[in-house]
């Protein structure tokens, strides 16, 4: 009995506290599997842009499979993988390393995307005037590509921040698993629920904010 | 000096260059004419090792541009080209358009890189525009500033791709008169072109191409006078 009291108790000061804490966790997991999943993502799309051998083809494939399978799906398939393989893995690095995939998988497609907004009239023109592979990627390639799909890689970059909610299946302490076990114990589902909901967009705000900058920057 | 020996292009099983030997030399200006796919971009495009080729050789300044040793970045740097469409690299100003390749492919410090970008600007008539992106310039003018880029790398010969061909009428003019400006200054050029006037007073020889083939060379005055093959006459007298 005396244990379930406490266990339902109200809803106090300290447990405000462990919510910035989740939101750290939220911040963490998804700034690495955002920047990992997005070089990777830019590496995979330039395959894909480049070569039409086979390994291009079954790279797609395997991208497919990434960005059509439910998320949740995949992190815990992956996770229970991971442990029955063996590999000690515990659940922020599953959280990351999938996440990271998952990412990379619709990167490279923006990527892709990208890449092919610079049409082969322009490179021609650029290697016409003795830049080499490597120059015309860095100098016309990439700040041409990247300006015409800056604005899906913000809209891919943020809906991994929200999807890394779903890494609280895999028990790890970030924003939605904390709130879930606030509710559970103070019973106040709407306030813990604001809070949280009120972190997720503290942490996307800026993003798009500096976004939006870059995308006026670039217009003028 | 250009010399192209029995090249043969194709492009899988299409025969598109079908043994052409045509030399250009220094100071020259020599115009193709012929009807559209007769393969004049494509020899444009085998003469500065864009497009690789099957059979013959390009030899440019003694330097066998299809040969595996070749450095064709290098080899490039002296064969200015400008296309039908003008490719202006949309995120860089009209300077800067100019100024990369001097800097990044030459290694002329950014000084002197802007410096020489704002020659050639002056040089094209675009003196007032250094600081205007592409989108703020008229075709005509995107075209004048591909020229400037391809000047700026001080090649010694300059191939032109139907440089006026996607320009508004009014606009044709200025390009050609950039053009004419250059030849005067006794650049070497090869002009792909459909304009007749053009072919006519500036160049020192005009080619035309037929199928692949380049069915006759010879002065203006010959080509558009007394033409000596029927192909060459009846393309003649449908531009006109
Ligand atoms: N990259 C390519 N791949 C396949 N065929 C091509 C390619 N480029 C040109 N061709 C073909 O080669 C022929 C000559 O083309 P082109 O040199 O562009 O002619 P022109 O410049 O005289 O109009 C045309 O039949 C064209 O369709
Ligand atoms: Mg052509």
């Amino acid at each position: 009995m005396n244990q379930s009291i406490s266990f339902f108790s109200g809803f106090g000061p300290k447990d405000l506290w462990f919510l910035p804490q989740a939101a750290w966790q939220t911040l963490v997991i998804s700034a690495l599997s955002i920047s990992t999943g997005t070089l990777l993502g830019i590496l995979f799309g330039w395959i894909l842009s480049e070569s039409k051998i086979i390994g291009a083809v079954t790279l797609g494939l395997v991208l497919d499979a990434f960005r059509s399978v439910p998320l949740i799906i995949q992190l815990v398939l992956f996770y229970n993988l991971f442990n029955v393989i063996g590999l000690a893995i515990n659940p922020f690095w599953a959280g990351v390393i999938i996440l990271a995939v998952y990412t990379s998988a619709l990167v490279a497609n923006v990527a892709r995307g990208g890449i092919e907004a610079v049409g082969a009239p322009m490179r021609r023109a650029s290697r016409s005037l003795g830049m080499n592979y490597l120059q015309t990627i860095r100098h016309i390639v990439w700040p041409i590509g990247l300006r015409a799909v800056f604005p899906s890689w913000v809209g891919v970059a943020l809906g991994v921040l929200k999807d890394s909610a779903l890494v609280s299946v895999l028990g790890h302490p970030e924003l939605l698993k904390v709130a879930r076990d606030l509710i559970t114990r103070t019973q106040q589902p709407l306030l813990v629920l604001a809070v949280a909901g009120a972190f997720y967009f503290a942490l996307s705000y800026p993003i798009s904010r500096y976004a939006a900058h870059l995308e006026r920057k670039w217009q003028s | 000096m250009i010399e192209i020996k029995e090249l043969h292009k194709y492009f899988g099983a299409l025969h598109v260059l079908k043994g052409i030997d045509l030399n250009v030399q220094k100071g020259e200006v020599l115009s193709i004419i012929g009807a559209s796919g007769s393969g004049k971009s494509t020899l444009l495009y085998c003469t500065n090792g864009l497009e690789a080729i099957q059979k013959g050789e390009v030899i440019v300044d003694g330097v066998s541009v299809h040969s595996k040793g070749t450095d064709l970045n290098k080899l490039r740097t002296k064969m200015g080209m400008v296309f039908q469409q003008w490719n202006s690299f949309p995120h860089l100003t009209a300077l800067e358009n100019v100024a990369l390749a001097p800097k990044i492919v030459k290694g002329k410090s950014k000084s002197e890189a802007r410096e020489i970008a704002r020659q050639q600007l002056e040089h094209v008539g675009l003196g007032d525009k250094i600081d205007n992106y592409p989108s703020a310039l008229s075709g005509g003018q995107q075209q004048r500033l591909a020229i400037a880029r391809a000047l700026a790398m001080e090649p010694e010969y300059m191939l032109f791709d139907e440089a006026t061909s996607a320009l508004d009428p009014e606009l044709v003019g200025e390009v050609l008169d950039t053009m004419r400006l250059l030849a005067e200054e006794g650049m070497t050029m090869i002009c792909v072109t459909h304009e007749m006037g053009f072919a006519r007073d500036v160049s020192d020889r005009v080619a035309f191409f037929h199928q692949g083939v380049m069915e006759e060379i010879g002065p203006p005055q010959q080509i558009f006078g007394e033409p000596t093959s029927e192909h060459t006459a009846k393309f003649l007298a449908n531009v006109r």
